[in-house]
């Protein structure tokens, strides 16, 4: 049906065919839907007790109607693959000197961003995420697909390219796990839901230390298995197809797995990190100086060779640090 | 002069939007001016001075909020165009839900937070509903999934709107809106624009400084809750 004609179908119609238009109506105080009566009928007529509790007008309720159905219905069809690369077009560094240089990158890889504290990391991650146009301190610019973005991307969430996770992020709302993932999925309006919160559940069990249940309240999740729900949750059911990651190393979850799993999903991930073990885990490495790229290291079959090692070495500091956890005391044993 | 309407639940940000937001539109030399309405006391104002634009507070003390805005609003144009202003910001915390402080035709900014909790963009009435650009803070805190759910709620309450994030202690995301506001329209007055909807009404008898509690002392304008 042509959309203008929306308001003059029958409101039972109208529910039949739009099953999300309901809430709607239920978000605006209005749970009595005569379904024989079209949109403009009733609007026509409302009453002024109604009216005062929607905050809207008759002529303004079919406006925000026609509005809320096309942009659900846009957010229906989006879909994440709308990316498939990304350029960081340099700017300059914190003394002003140029950056010289122009960087593809693609869905499908794994950049990590080493240097510094206060050389620039974050500032990097920040530019991608406002798709900056020489705009911000370090006037990068980013092309999306080769292109400069259209600007109205910018504004619509139903085109949030970027997902974000870092450190200074929690859960606050009052919700069983179960509950909270629920509501995502219906944010998203995707039909299987029950299968997403099991998938969800499952992979964040995996990526945890200690295990917890749908029926956990999320505030009473430690930081690792927050954190872990944060990154199966964001893999299945964020539409974003770049994703962030800003400083994830002490959470105690399994990074690389971690990794894989956004992977999996198509993303492209960018990591900034202190650590090692992730700096590694990059198909490229940009390393930042004085707030610009100063290096771009691609990982090198050399390097591959050690990531074992690390890897060893990595494991071996977790043993001692559970170690001193449970009360235990560092003797000669540490040097085997 | 562009005037823009910014409005709010107590403490969601506006006025750390708004001086980030300032901070990129200087850059184009534009002379800009706010006015803080509040009920008792307010702040922003030395924020506001201290980045160095000008800057004038209106306190509606024990008349309802809404109505002080809405009486005060063209003497703010007023003078705003006595100082020469290009743009004219006006601040206003909703104080209640139904709060209804946008004008037609001028641009209207709602600030939401993304602590208020998630059931907030459904029960904030005609301040977010028909506000043009709703702006969610405070996305830094939160998860990604509930940012999501969150901005998605918005746009339910608000489909018309463009939905704008925006970090309101670094100003991530206020380029963005600076954008927004380079294209708000020109007034020399606001004299005839109308309320996009009704203030709430407030002529009951308490309105009048009534302060006993009992049938007999109610007048006006009375609404019962059903039990
Ligand atoms: N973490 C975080 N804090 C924020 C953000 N935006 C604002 N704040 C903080 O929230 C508090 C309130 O911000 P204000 O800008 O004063 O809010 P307001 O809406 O102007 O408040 P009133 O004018 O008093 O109603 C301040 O402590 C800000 O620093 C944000 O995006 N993230
Ligand atoms: N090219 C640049 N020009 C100007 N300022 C810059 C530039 N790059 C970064 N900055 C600024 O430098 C400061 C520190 O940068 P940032 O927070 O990104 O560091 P970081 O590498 O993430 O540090 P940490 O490891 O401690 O998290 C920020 O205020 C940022 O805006
Ligand atoms: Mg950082
Ligand atoms: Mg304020
Ligand atoms: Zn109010
Ligand atoms: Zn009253």
């Amino acid at each position: 049906m042509a959309k203008e004609d929306l308001a003059s179908f029958k409101l039972g119609e109208l529910l039949a065919q739009y099953d999300y238009a309901r809430d709607f109506f239920i978000s605006i105080g209005i749970n009595d839907i005569d379904s024989n009566r079209s949109l403009k009928d009733f609007a026509g007529d409302i009453n002024q007790e109604l009216l005062e509790d929607a905050g809207l007008n008759g002529e303004q309720l079919i406006t925000n109607f026609l509005a809320f159905i096309d942009k659900m219905e846009t957010l229906k069809k989006s879909s994440c693959n709308i990316v498939e690369s990304i350029t960081i077009i340099g700017g300059n560094d914190k003394f002003g000197q140029e950056e010289n240089i122009k960087l593809e990158l693609k869905v499908g890889e794994v950049i990590s961003i080493v240097g510094p504290t206060g050389s620039g990391k974050s500032r990097l991650l920040a530019d991608i995420e406002c798709l900056a146009q020489r705009d911000t301190p370090t006037n990068r610019q980013i092309l999306l697909n080769g292109e400069i973005p259209d600007m109205n991307r910018r504004f619509s969430i139903e085109n949030k390219l970027v997902a974000q996770l870092s450190q200074n992020m929690n859960f606050v709302m009052d919700l069983s796990v179960n509950d909270f993932i629920k509501l995502h999925a219906e944010s998203r309006m995707i039909d299987h839901v029950e299968k997403v919160v099991q998938e969800i559940v499952k992979c964040a069990n995996e990526l945890a230390g200690e295990k917890f249940t749908r029926d956990t309240p999320l505030t009473q999740l430690s930081g690792g298995q927050s954190r872990a729900l944060m990154i199966a949750d964001t893999a299945l059911l964020s539409l974003s197809p770049i994703v962030l990651i800003d400083e994830i190393e002490n959470a105690g979850i399994d990074r690389k797995k971690a990794i894989e799993l956004l992977l999996k999903e198509e993303k492209l991930v960018l990591i900034s990190t202190h650590d090692p073990v992730l700096a590694l885990m990059g198909d490229k490495r940009l390393v930042i100086k004085n707030g610009g790229i100063h290096k771009i290291i691609v990982l090198s079959e050399q390097e591959k060779q050690y990531i074992d090692v690390l890897e060893k070495i990595d494991k071996k500091m977790l043993q001692i640090r559970s170690h001193l956890r449970n009360g235990g005391v560092i003797d000669e044993s540490i040097t085997r | 002069m562009k005037i823009v309407t910014v409005s709010g639940p107590p403490s969601s940000g506006k006025t750390s939007v708004i001086i980030k937001t300032i901070e990129y539109l200087k850059k184009d030399q534009l002379e800009i001016g706010v006015v803080k309405f509040d009920s008792l006391s307010t702040y922003d104002d030395e924020m506001y001075k201290k980045l160095g634009v000008k800057v004038k507070v209106g306190l509606s003390g024990n008349l309802c909020p809404d109505h002080y805005y809405m009486t005060n609003i063209e003497d703010s144009v007023k003078w705003g165009i006595s100082e020469k202003l290009d743009m004219l910001i006006s601040e206003s915390a909703g104080l209640c839900n139904r709060c209804s402080p946008h004008i037609r035709d001028v641009l209207a900014i709602c600030v939401i937070d993304n602590l208020s909790g998630i059931n907030t963009p459904k029960k904030i009435g005609p301040m977010l509903r028909l506000a043009d650009i709703v702006v969610i803070t405070k996305g830094d805190i939160v998860s990604q999934a509930e940012r999501e759910v969150f901005a998605f709620r918005a746009k339910q309450s608000s489909p018309r709107a463009s939905i704008i994030f925006i970090n309101g202690i670094t100003g991530q995301g206020a380029y963005d809106l600076s954008l927004r506001l380079k294209e708000a329209n020109d007034y020399e007055s606001v004299i005839d624009k109308k309320l996009r909807f009704s203030m709430p009404a407030a002529v009951c008898s308490y309105c009048t400084g009534e302060i006993r509690i009992g049938e007999k002392y109610q007048t006006g304008n009375i609404k019962k809750i059903k039990l």
